[in-house]
């Protein structure tokens, strides 16, 4: 087990270069924000794959999130942002609370092709009601008010970014809290042993369902903050494509603990930016190479590894 | 003394295949049955149906005074019913102590989102249970990096951390050095007996049989061919001829 020290650390440090990085260089707000999102979004995920389940399809979330700020938005201008953000988080664990009923009864490879089946019809659906949606142009929206302020462009951002921030330590530390509560252990449990859990008295399908639940309101979170600080939602949002890059971002950051999500979110995308600015054309090589580098060196992604080395120090009484 | 668990008529036909034939059987509260039969006699089978692991296809069962036919397991398991198995059934990547740590916050049916698993069950409790079945020394290690007599142990106390009224055990002894099985056998019965708990066992070992059972029933072809007093069943000719291959 990682000292909490170290991650207390972690979470200071980590926290204070989003706000400088942000603050100093405004053009690294935006990637600052999206990777914070995506932090969020695969905090879900993880959770998932604490499960032993790996969800092909968990983007719709931040989909119908999006989509519902973006239709709210457009219907009542002067919707406040943060209710916009709510009711996106609703909508999403809405969907989440339905869909969940059906895929817990699956497990492995058909609970990830489900999850992808029902995410791409709802992907072909909003590409194809272009009067309603704007189809693969997605829909903009005009930046609201928040919390009852009128930002400019810059301010909008730094208010985002801040609250994104807060949001991620807050849900990182929620989530950890639930990976180390009854429920949560009983969720990793389904991993080793639904047989065991059914002889405890426990449904092994309630259980995986309230973390399905959990893990869809996180996505729809990430995708609500994602379309504002956008300005504009796309069908992208909800492609497999997206699902499977919350998967690899799981997979890089580990699921040990839940700053893991946010280590390989950090990962993701300084590769992208850097694979943008000096290897445009095969930045996905790069990510592969990244991602068979981690399940290499450290399968338990970086988290995992880190969580190795403090065991082994304390071990050497260090 | 009431009557534990019943069975009417109870069958179970896989194919053409009858792995459970009209059993009418009962246990009481207090007694230590051990159940014997060779490999394929539906030993295992009839424990399944009676925990709702498996249907069948006629008859009925009731588990304290309540009709628990075609029962999911969990709902039996909340009545009173503990189950450990042929091949321990464990949380593999968890710690042992947290093995017993979820079995002690199911028992209450809620589980708890944000309170530590840890701090929502009873230490004392679960560090008493561990000392019980000789698992203290190891309670920080992975219930995967246990040897299989220990496995057996850590089973039987994720079931009992329930506080059971019966717990039916599926020969606790199997893939356990013959020389530990008395040890573990007097552990088990030690548990058993300081709870109160009401146990039903499978088990091929004779000497084991006769020396913790106070009731043996022998399994012959889906079938409860003898049930009675150790000694009497052990000395019988069908059991003698067909289970222990000594007639």
């Amino acid at each position: 087990m990682a000292r909490l020290y170290d991650i207390r650390v972690m979470t200071v440090l980590g926290s204070l270069l989003c706000l400088i990085l942000g603050l100093a260089f405004p053009w690294s707000k935006t990637p600052i924000i999206v990777g914070l999102c995506f932090g969020i979004a695969t905090l879900g995920v993880a959770a998932m794959v604490r499960a032993g389940q790996v969800s092909f399809g968990h983007a719709m979330y931040a989909c119908i999130a999006g989509y519902t700020v973006a239709f709210l938005a457009r219907a009542w201008p002067q919707l406040d942002g943060l209710l916009l953000i709510l009711a996106g988080v609703g909508a999403s664990l809405l969907a989440g609370a339905i869909v969940g009923v059906f895929v817990v009864r699956y497990r492995g490879i058909f609970f990830g092709m489900l999850n992808l089946a029902i995410s791409m019809v709802l992907f072909s659906v909003i590409g194809k009601f272009y009067t309603l949606t704007g189809g693969t142009d997605g829909l903009r929206i005009n930046r609201p008010t928040l919390l009852g302020f009128e930002f400019e462009r810059a301010g909008f951002e730094t208010v985002l970014l801040i609250g994104t921030l807060a949001a991620a330590i807050g849900l990182g530390f929620l989530v950890q809290r639930y990976f180390q509560s009854a429920s949560g252990e009983a969720l990793a449990g389904i991993k080793t042993n639904e047989t065991r859990l059914e002889y405890l008295g426990l449904s092994a399908r309630r259980v995986l369902w309230n973390g399905y639940f959990f893990s869809a309101g996180l996505v729809g979170l990430s995708g609500a903050l994602f379309a504002m600080v956008q300005g504009l939602v796309t069908p992208d949002m909800g492609s497999w494509l997206r699902s499977g890059e919350f998967v690899f971002i799981a997979i890089l950051g580990g699921s040990g603990h839940a700053i893991g999500a946010f280590l390989g979110a950090a990962v993701f995308e300084l590769v992208k930016l850097f694979a943008a600015a000096y290897m445009t054309g095969v930045w996905q090589l790069l990510l592969g190479v990244t991602l068979i580098f981690v399940i290499l060196v450290a399968p338990e992604g970086i988290i995992g590894l880190l969580m190795k080395k403090s065991a082994l120090a304390t071990r050497r009484g260090g | 003394m009431g009557v534990l668990i019943r069975t009417e008529r109870l069958s179970l036909n896989f194919g053409g295949v009858i792995a459970a034939d009209n059993i009418d059987f009962s246990l009481e509260e207090g007694e230590r049955l051990a159940v014997i039969g060779q490999n394929g006699a539906g030993k295992t089978t009839f424990i399944n149906i009676c925990t709702g692991f498996l249907k069948p296809t006629g008859g009925r069962v009731w588990f304290d005074g309540k009709d628990v036919t075609g029962m999911e397991p969990r709902h039996i398991v909340r009545l009173g019913l503990g189950r450990s198995f042929q091949l321990p059934q464990l949380f593999l990547d968890h710690t042992v102590r947290q093995c017993l740590e979820i079995s002690a916050a199911a028992r209450s049916g809620k589980l708890s989102f944000l309170l530590p698993l840890a701090r929502s069950v009873d230490a004392r409790e679960i560090d008493h249970t561990l000392e019980l079945v000789g698992l203290r020394d190891r309670s920080h290690e992975l219930a995967s990096s246990l040897p299989e007599g220990q496995r057996k142990l850590l089973d039987v106390a994720m079931a009992l951390m329930l506080n059971p009224k019966l717990l039916i055990m599926d020969e606790p002894t199997s893939g356990v050095a013959s020389e530990d099985k008395h040890d573990l056998m007097a552990t088990l019965m030690r548990a058993l007996d300081e709870r109160k708990v009401t146990s039903w066992f499978v088990e091929h070992d004779v000497d084991i049989v006769s020396r913790y059972a106070t009731r043996v029933a022998a399994w012959i072809a889906g079938k409860v061919a003898a049930d009675g007093p150790p000694a009497e069943v052990l000395a019988s000719e069908a059991v003698r001829r067909e289970i222990l291959g000594t007639a």
